[in-house]
């Protein structure tokens, strides 16, 4: 019984895949590849994870599986998440029948870009040319 | 189909099917990250197959009834995910408008 359970969760887990890679290839543009990608290919992931536990069913198996999928499942958003913004910021395009762009003009672009220290400006007491650190 | 040695059970059955699968998938995924357009594409790309690379390992544990190799595939999730991460924050802080 636990072997037919786990061949289902396998194939289903296998077939999520399957459609998340299609959809990366299929979609017309990156963000919403990505919105294929990430969640299509967690969910089979998962699922192929929750097979694994029903073929070993012991508690160190079930234990790495839970931490594996709990782990899939929280850096997948993030890595998503930045990636699109990354994308985004580089000035990746939309589709071209895309209505609404709900981030325009939401960021400066050059600001959330730009690393820290180059955009910040000269403090009151920062002298130009002054060496910066104690080592050189 | 003999995908994998031993007695055809119904395991070993679907694990041969999925394995199968994902591998049309990899390759899927290897067409985008080949084809691009842009970088965060093929940066998708990668990711999308470290997350497959994730499963093969997990189905091959299944297979071979090693359950060590679930301990590979957190290893796997972990350096793919700070792949990304790193893709990410080199795409965001990159010059642009000079070399594209």
């Amino acid at each position: 019984m636990n072997d037919l359970i786990a061949a289902a969760l396998m194939l289903l887990g296998a077939f999520f895949v399957l459609v998340s890679a299609l959809g990366a290839v299929r979609m017309p543009d990156l963000f919403m590849r990505m919105h294929a990608a990430t969640k299509a290919g967690t969910l089979g992931a998962g699922l192929v994870l929750a097979a694994a536990l029903f073929v070993f069913g012991t508690t160190a198996v079930t234990t790495k599986a839970v931490l594996v999928f709990l782990f899939l499942l929280l850096t997948a958003p993030v890595g998503a998440h930045v990636l699109g913004r990354a994308a985004y910021f580089d000035g990746v395009p939309l589709w071209d029948r895309t209505e609404v762009d709900a981030l325009q003009g939401k960021y400066d672009v050059e600001e959330a870009t730009t690393p820290a220290p180059v955009s910040a400006p000269p403090g009151p007491g920062d002298h130009p040319h002054e060496p910066d650190g104690p080592g050189s | 189909m003999t995908l994998i040695e031993g007695p055809a059970t119904v395991l070993t059955v679907a694990a041969g099917i999925s394995l199968t699968l994902v591998m049309i998938s990899i390759v899927l995924v290897f067409v985008r990250v080949l084809r691009g357009p842009s970088l965060p594409d093929r940066v998708m790309g990668l990711d999308m197959i470290g997350l497959m690379a994730v499963s093969v390992i997990v189905l091959t544990a299944i297979v071979s009834g090693e359950a060590v190799l679930i301990d590979a595939a957190i290893a796997l999730a972990l350096v793919s995910f700070l792949g990304t991460l790193a893709f990410a924050r080199f795409i965001e802080r990159r010059e642009r408008g000079d070399d594209e």
